[in-house]
């Protein structure tokens, strides 16, 4: 499944490549199609996920003192 | 009328029940990381001198959507304290407002980054620009208004009364003075924002929830502002 997956996201890659001409803007699309990107996508949504987890414990915090008051 | 008045108070006994609730809330995350995950990896239009920044418009654009829908509740709650003369209305008004600065910080900076790039300066003096900075400030006058008020529940209402005329000045401001100018900002001189034209489906795709994500987190912020706000006031009020 996840080379399946792999397969078909390389292919999909290869063909954005190939469908650029000279005289289209420039997009990323190389730099997509080497993989990388996938870093920063997982790097922004670490950062997401910790911020959110710190929201979350903060509202159950806060949620608890009410509950004391 | 009052019709309005109950929709507006179920409205409102909505908000409050729901306050504390947890779905909306995972609801926001779930959104929010889609967007990250999709808006960088799923495919957008080609355009020349946008290209890549095309991006922007899932990041920089709920900004202001988020902002807008604390600076509404904040209004809702404004039109409330009128009504009712409850300390606590007041203090969620003005939390809302505090929220919706963050985020319209966020959305200034992130406008002044997309715009070194695409319109060559971080500020260009541009009709859309100038008058969110003048907005910026008009919110601002909200709470330097406001805290220089000492007595409780005149500073209440009177901020409640500046909060409800600063809101459609707002929106006057940065939704519809710059549209009827020329303006280098999208959705100016008559062009529809990345309406029609620019908006694909891939983009819709991403774009609406991440609009809807980045609201309830804005929404959620407030409300941990606001109660932790209200819990300040019990303590001072002992």
């Amino acid at each position: 499944m996840k080379r399946l997956l792999a397969f078909i996201l390389l292919t999909l890659n290869c063909a954005a490549v190939f469908a650029q001409a000279a005289d289209r803007p420039e997009m990323a699309d190389t730099f997509r199609s080497s993989g990388k990107i996938y870093v920063v996508v997982a790097v922004v949504v670490i950062i997401f996920v910790g911020l959110a987890i710190y929201l979350f414990s903060i509202d159950r915090r806060l949620r608890k003192i009410e509950k004391d008051k | 009328m009052n019709t309005i008045l109950s929709i507006a108070s179920a409205f409102y006994r909505f908000l409050q029940r729901q306050m504390t609730k947890m779905w909306w809330k995972v609801l926001a995350v779930i959104f929010i990381i889609y967007t990250l995950i999709a808006g960088f990896l799923m495919g957008v239009p080609d355009k020349f001198i946008l290209n890549e920044t095309i991006r922007n418009l899932y990041f920089h654009v709920p900004m202001w959507m988020a902002m807008l829908s604390v600076f509404v509740m904040s209004v809702f709650y404004s039109i409330k304290y009128l009504g009712s003369g409850q300390e606590k209305d007041d203090l969620a008004a003005v939390e809302c407002v505090n929220t919706g600065l963050l985020f319209y910080t966020l959305g200034l900076i992130t406008g002044m980054m997309w715009a070194k790039y695409t319109w060559g300066a971080y500020w260009s003096g541009d009709p859309k620009q100038n008058s969110a900075a003048i907005a910026f400030l008009l919110y601002c006058a909200y709470l330097v208004l406001r805290n220089s008020i000492d007595e409780e529940q005149k500073r209440a209402k009177i901020s409640a009364i500046y909060n409800i005329f600063a809101f459609p000045i707002m929106i006057v401001l940065i939704f519809v003075l710059p549209r009827m100018t020329d303006s280098l900002h999208p959705g100016s001189g008559g062009n529809p924002a990345f309406g029609k034209y620019d908006l694909d489906g891939r983009m819709r795709a991403v774009f609406y929830p991440a609009m809807l994500g980045w609201s309830f987190l804005a929404v959620w912020i407030a409300t941990i502002r606001y109660r932790i706000r209200l819990i300040e006031h019990k303590n001072n009020s002992l």
